[in-house]
C-alpha cells in the first residue's frame, strides 16, 4: 500500500484551503485582497479549490493605487470577466483627484495615501471584518513573525508586541465590531513554491513576470518602465530598449526590472535559483527608512 | 490506492515516481547555480519534496541564532543583499563582535533588535533537495513561555541546543518539558560550542548522559545526540573532522533522513466538519480537513452528535473525485443520505469513537497577562466547534524548572496545570497523545476576544470520578461544621423528606409487624430507610439500660437522636417503640423535629396483647418481671397520633400510611 503522505506542496494547499474554509465559516463579512500579482493569483486559485464545486463565497477587491502596469490592470479585468468573479476595485478618490503619484509626490506619500489610506478606505467602506493577503513570511522579516490570523484593532493597526498566540491549526476569529483580522493563508509558502505551484496548476499570470523586450529606464540603479506618459518627459527621454522581466508586480514607478532571459516558467524557477538578489529588492518602498515594513504594517499596510 | 477505479488520486502522494536520491550526497542548491542541472529535472525533484516543521530551543548564549543563521546560509537561503545587510547591521549593531552575527538575520523586528533578544516566534524557510524545512524560532526565556509552546505546537521535531562549556541546565529541562507538553515526537539535543571545550568526547558524553537521565521522566520516544560547533561550522552541514569519535549524522543530514509521517494518526477517523457547501439544490457536500484516520468511498460513518448513519457517497475535490482521503489533506464528502450536518459535527466510523463528554481534564498552558478567573465562561474552540467552557478546578501548577507539582487556585501567564474544565455541550475528543487534533484546544476571553490559554486533553474522566470543586464558601462552611450535601440535595437524588414513622402501643401489640412490612415496602418502591425497634437498639447501643421508667427515657432520647441525625440526612427511620408515657413521645418528637415526627398508635385489645406475647404476660402477672406497660406501668394512649390502628388489618394499615407519606409529600417527593 502507498504511504499516505503529501507533498510540500500538496500540505500548502490542503492547509490554505483550511484556512480559507475557516474564514469563510467564521466571519460574518469577507473579503479577498487581490493585487494582481503571482501570489495573489495562487490565493485565488486556493480560494476556488476550497469551495468547488461551489462558488467563492466571498468577493475580490483590487485596491487600485492608480499607479499599476496597464497590463496589470487588462489581465486583471479580462480575468474576472472569464472566472465570473465578484470584484471590488477601489481607490482613493481624493488622492487620484489632488494628482497624487510617486513622481510628484515621492514614493513616501504616493505609497501612504495611495496604497495604505485607499486600503483602510476600502476596507472600512464595506465593513469587511476579515481580509485575506498574499503576503509570505519568507518575504521580510518583519513578517516572519506574522500570524495566519492577524488581529488588526478598529484602526487596522497591527501591534506587534500583542498579538493572539496561534497554536495548531485552531484560529481565533473572535472581534468586537470595528475590528478585524487579516488573513494570510500563504503564511507558509516560499517564492519557489509559488513559481511551482503556478507551473504545476497552469495558472495564469500577468505577462510582466516573463522576460521580454521593453521601454525601460534606469533610476538610480532601478529599471522602470515606461508604462505611460505620467512619467516626466526627460525620464522618458532617456529610456531604452532591454530584455526584462518582474519578479514582484506594484506600481509601475516603484517596481524595478530586472534583466532576464527568463520567458517560461521553467526558465524563471531557474534565474531564481542563480539569483543572489531577494525579491523584495525591487521593491523601491522598502528602502524608505531602517524597518520600514514593520513600521507600515502597524499603520494598517500589509 | 484501490487498483480497481480510475478515479485518481495523483499528485496527492509523495516521492513515488520521483528521481531516487543518493542519501549521502543532499542536493544543494548551489549544485543547480552551478552545476547546470536541467532545470526540468530539478523541478520534477522539487515538487516531490515533503515538509519537516521543526522547533529550535535555547538562550540567547547558546548560539541558536548562529545555527539556524548557518543552515539558511549553507542552504544558501541567505541572498546576496540580505547578507551584505547583515554584514553592516553585525558591525554597527551585532553582539558577535568582527564576525557576522546570524543572529541579527532571525531577530526579525525592531523592538527586539535594539533589545539583542528574541521575543516571538519567528518562522524561517530553507530547503534542500530532499526536504523543504520550517523552522519556529522560539525565544529561550522564561517569561516567554508561550511563544515556545506556540512554536511546538506546529512542529515536528524539536532542536534543544546545549552550551556544551554549560551542561544540562534549567531552561534545557524547561525546553524539554514544554517539548514533551506538546507531544512532539522526535528531540535532538545539540551540544553545541564543542569547539570551547576541545572536541571532548568526555564532555559530550556527560552530558549526554545528564539528559538521559532526565527525560526518563518525561514522555519522548526519540532522541537523538549531535556535538556541534554552529559558529565553525562543524556537524551543521557537513560531518566535522574534529570529532573522529563521532559517528553520527550532521544536524542538517539528520532533519533530511528523519521519518515523521508515521507520527501522523492514520487509525481513528476524526472528520471535523467545517463548512457545509451547499451550491446548488442536487449538491450537499461537507468540508474538512481529515483530522485524522482515513475517509474512504463507501465506508458507512457515523455523525455526531446526532447519532445518524450513512455511508460517503464521494470524495470531492477540484482535481477530481477521490477514492480516499488522509491526514492532513482537505476535501468534500458527499453522503448516501440526506442528514442534518452542520459545522462543528463530526463524521467517524461507527466502530471507533472518540469521547463524547462535557467533563474532561487538561494541562492548560496559561498565555495572558489577564490571569485565569474561576468564574468566568469562557470561549473554547476544539477543532471546529466552539462553544462556552467553566474551569471547574486547578488540580495543580507545574513548576517548569523543577517539573514539582503545586497546590494553586488559578494559574496565570505562563502558568502551567492541570485543570478540570465543564463545557456547555458535549465536544468530541480523543486525549493528546493519542491525536494532536482532537486532542487539543484553545481558550477564547469572553470580553477581550484575546486567546487566553491553550489546552492538551488528558484523558475521559466520567463524572463519577471527577473531584467535586471546592470553593471558599464550602471551606467556610466546612470550617463551620455545615454539611457541603444540602437537605435540597438529597431531597431531590432520594427522592423522598427525612421523616420517622414512631409506632407506638402494648407489647404484642402488632408494632414490629407493621413496621417490617413498611421498610419492605418502601425500600421496594425506592425510598431509603432504616427501621429502628427496641431489641436491635437495647442489644447494642443502649445495653446498660433497663426497663426501669428513669433507663426507659435516657434509651428513647438516644433513639430519637438516632432518628434526628438519619432525618437530617434524609433517611426515613421506621420506629417501633412502646414509648408509653406521653410526655416522652413529646421530648422524642421535639428532639427528631416535630414536623418530621409521625406518630401511628397500634390501638390493640389487652386479650390480644396477651394472647400474642402469653409468656411475658404471666411472668407480669406473677410478679417475676416488672414495669411491663399494661400491667405494673401505666400506657398513656396518645391524643395526637396520625393513625389509631386495628392491628389485625396490617396490610390495610401499610397501604394508609403510604397513601399518608405520598400526600405529605415525603415519599416520594416528586
Amino acid at each position: 500500500m502507498k504511504a499516505y503522505s503529501l507533498t510540500n506542496l500538496k500540505e500548502l494547499e490542503a492547509e490554505a484551503i483550511y484556512i480559507i474554509r475557516e474564514v469563510a465559516a467564521e466571519f460574518q463579512n469577507p473579503v479577498m485582497l487581490y493585487s494582481i500579482g503571482k501570489d495573489s493569483s495562487v490565493m485565488v486559485r486556493l480560494a476556488e479549490k476550497a469551495f468547488y464545486p461551489g462558488k467563492v463565497p466571498f468577493p475580490l477587491m483590487h485596491i487600485d493605487s492608480k499607479w499599476k502596469f496597464r497590463e496589470m490592470i487588462e489581465f486583471r479585468d479580462n480575468y474576472a470577466r472569464e472566472k465570473g468573479w465578484d470584484l471590488i476595485v477601489h481607490y482613493n478618490k481624493e488622492g487620484f483627484e489632488a494628482g497624487i503619484g510617486p513622481f510628484t509626490h515621492g514614493s513616501k506619500v504616493h505609497t501612504d495615501v495611495m496604497k495604505t489610506q485607499a486600503l483602510l478606505q476600502g476596507l472600512d467602506k464595506y465593513k469587511f471584518d476579515a481580509a485575506f493577503g498574499g503576503a509570505r513570511r519568507d518575504e521580510e522579516k518583519s513578517r516572519a513573525k506574522e500570524r495566519i490570523f492577524s488581529f488588526r484593532d478598529r484602526f487596522h493597526q497591527w501591534d506587534p508586541k500583542n498579538q493572539r498566540p496561534e497554536l495548531w491549526d485552531i484560529y481565533n476569529a473572535k472581534v468586537h465590531k470595528g475590528e478585524s483580522i487579516r488573513v494570510f493563508p500563504l503564511s507558509n509558502w516560499t517564492e519557489l513554491d509559488i513559481w511551482q505551484y503556478i507551473r504545476l496548476e497552469k495558472i495564469p499570470i500577468v505577462p510582466l513576470y516573463y522576460a521580454k523586450e521593453r521601454p525601460v529606464v534606469n533610476l538610480d540603479g532601478n529599471l522602470i518602465l515606461v508604462d505611460d506618459d505620467r512619467m516626466p518627459e526627460e525620464m522618458r527621454q532617456r529610456a531604452e530598449m532591454r530584455k526584462v522581466r518582474f519578479r514582484t508586480l506594484g506600481c509601475y514607478p516603484l517596481t524595478g526590472a530586472v534583466e532576464s532571459e527568463a520567458d517560461t516558467i521553467e526558465k524563471i524557477v531557474e534565474e531564481m535559483m542563480t539569483i543572489t538578489k531577494s525579491e523584495r529588492t525591487t521593491r523601491v518602498i522598502d528602502f524608505d527608512q531602517e524597518a520600514s515594513m514593520e513600521q507600515k504594517k502597524r499603520e494598517g499596510y500589509f | 490506492m484501490n487498483e480497481k477505479t480510475n478515479i485518481k488520486n495523483d499528485g496527492f502522494t509523495a516521492a513515488e515516481n520521483s528521481a531516487p536520491v543518493n542519501p549521502s550526497e543532499p542536493l544543494r542548491s548551489s549544485d543547480t547555480a552551478e552545476g547546470g542541472m536541467d532545470i526540468l529535472a530539478f523541478l520534477n525533484q522539487d515538487q516531490q519534496k515533503d515538509l519537516l516543521r521543526f522547533l529550535t530551543a535555547g538562550s540567547v548564549d547558546d548560539g541558536k541564532s548562529t545555527l539556524i543563521g548557518r543552515l539558511l546560509f549553507d542552504s544558501k537561503k541567505l541572498y546576496e543583499d540580505q547578507l551584505s545587510a547583515l554584514e553592516r547591521d553585525s558591525k554597527r549593531e551585532g553582539h558577535a563582535g568582527d564576525d557576522i552575527d546570524y543572529a541579527l538575520l532571525t531577530d526579525g523586528l525592531k523592538a527586539e533588535r535594539e533589545q539583542g533578544i528574541t521575543i516571538d516566534v519567528a518562522y524561517r524557510y530553507f530547503s534542500t533537495a530532499r526536504r523543504k524545512f520550517i523552522i519556529a524560532d522560539t525565544p529561550g526565556h522564561e517569561q516567554y513561555t508561550r511563544n515556545m509552546v506556540t512554536g511546538a505546537s506546529t512542529a515536528n521535531l524539536a532542536i534543544i541546543l546545549v552550551d556544551a562549556t554549560a551542561g544540562v541546565i534549567t531552561q534545557t529541562r524547561r525546553h524539554t518539558f514544554l517539548v514533551s507538553l506538546l507531544g512532539i515526537k522526535h528531540v535532538v539535543l545539540a551540544v553545541n560550542k564543542m569547539d570551547l571545550v576541545g572536541y571532548s568526547q568526555e564532555v559530550f558524553d556527560k552530558i549526554c548522559n545528564d539528559y538521559r537521565n532526565f527525560i526518563t521522566q518525561l514522555d519522548i520516544p526519540d532522541v537523538h545526540f549531535i556535538p556541534l560547533s554552529a559558529l565553525k561550522g562543524d556537524n551543521v552541514v557537513e560531518p566535522s573532522q574534529k570529532m573522529p569519535w563521532y559517528h553520527g549524522k550532521s544536524v542538517l543530514e539528520f532533519l533530511e533522513i528523519i521519518h515523521i509521517n508515521s507520527d501522523r494518526n492514520f487509525n481513528d477517523l476524526r472528520y471535523p466538519v467545517q463548512y457545509v457547501l451547499r451550491p446548488d439544490h442536487d449538491f450537499r457536500g461537507f468540508s474538512a480537513r481529515v483530522a485524522s484516520g482515513i475517509i474512504r468511498r463507501g465506508d458507512t460513518i457515523k455523525v455526531l452528535p446526532s447519532g445518524k448513519t450513512s455511508k460517503i457517497r464521494s470524495v470531492v475535490s477540484y482535481d477530481g473525485d477521490l477514492e480516499y482521503a488522509f491526514p492532513p489533506q482537505s476535501v468534500t464528502v458527499t453522503l448516501e443520505d440526506e442528514i442534518d450536518i452542520s459545522r462543528g459535527d463530526m463524521l467517524v466510523h461507527p466502530d471507533n469513537m472518540p469521547h463524547v463528554e462535557r467533563h474532561f481534564e487538561a494541562m492548560l498552558v496559561w498565555m495572558d497577562e489577564k490571569p485565569m478567573d474561576l468564574s468566568t465562561n469562557y470561549f473554547i474552540k476544539h477543532t471546529t466547534n466552539t462553544t462556552k467552557v467553566r474551569i471547574d478546578e486547578v488540580r495543580y501548577k507545574v513548576d517548569v524548572n523543577t517539573l514539582v507539582k503545586s497546590k494553586l487556585d488559578w494559574l496565570s501567564l505562563n502558568d502551567i496545570g492541570r485543570v478540570v474544565l465543564t463545557t456547555t455541550k458535549p465536544i468530541f475528543f480523543d486525549p493528546y497523545r493519542k491525536n494532536r487534533q482532537t486532542g487539543s484546544f484553545i481558550l477564547i476571553d469572553p470580553i477581550t476576544h484575546n486567546t487566553c490559554a491553550v489546552g492538551m486533553i488528558i484523558d475521559r474522566l466520567s463524572i463519577k470520578d471527577l473531584p467535586s470543586r471546592i470553593t471558599d464558601a464550602d471551606r467556610e462552611k466546612i470550617a463551620n461544621g455545615q454539611p457541603l450535601v444540602s437537605e435540597a440535595v438529597r431531597t431531590t437524588r432520594y427522592n423522598q423528606r427525612g421523616s420517622t414513622i414512631w409506632i407506638t402501643g402494648l407489647h404484642g401489640s402488632g408494632k414490629n409487624e407493621l413496621a417490617f412490612i413498611l421498610e419492605r415496602n418502601l425500600f421496594e418502591k425506592g425510598a431509603v430507610v432504616v427501621s429502628l425497634d427496641g431489641s436491635s437498639v437495647r442489644s447494642g447501643l443502649n445495653r446498660e439500660l433497663d426497663f426501669s421508667p428513669a433507663d426507659r427515657a435516657e434509651h428513647l432520647r438516644r433513639v430519637a437522636h438516632v432518628c434526628r441525625l438519619l432525618n437530617d440526612q434524609g433517611i426515613i427511620a421506621v420506629c417501633s417503640f412502646i414509648s408509653p408515657d406521653a410526655s416522652l413521645r413529646k421530648q422524642v418528637a421535639q428532639i427528631i423535629g416535630e414536623a418530621r415526627f409521625h406518630l401511628i398508635y397500634m390501638d390493640a385489645t389487652m386479650e390480644f396483647c396477651r394472647k400474642n406475647k402469653p409468656e411475658l404476660y404471666e411472668k407480669a402477672d406473677r410478679g417475676a418481671t416488672e414495669f411491663l406497660p399494661g400491667v405494673d406501668l401505666p400506657f398513656d394512649r396518645p391524643e395526637n397520633a396520625c393513625f389509631a390502628f386495628n392491628p389485625e388489618k396490617n396490610s390495610e394499615n401499610v397501604e394508609v400510611i403510604l397513601d399518608y407519606l405520598a400526600e405529605k409529600k415525603i415519599f416520594p417527593f416528586a
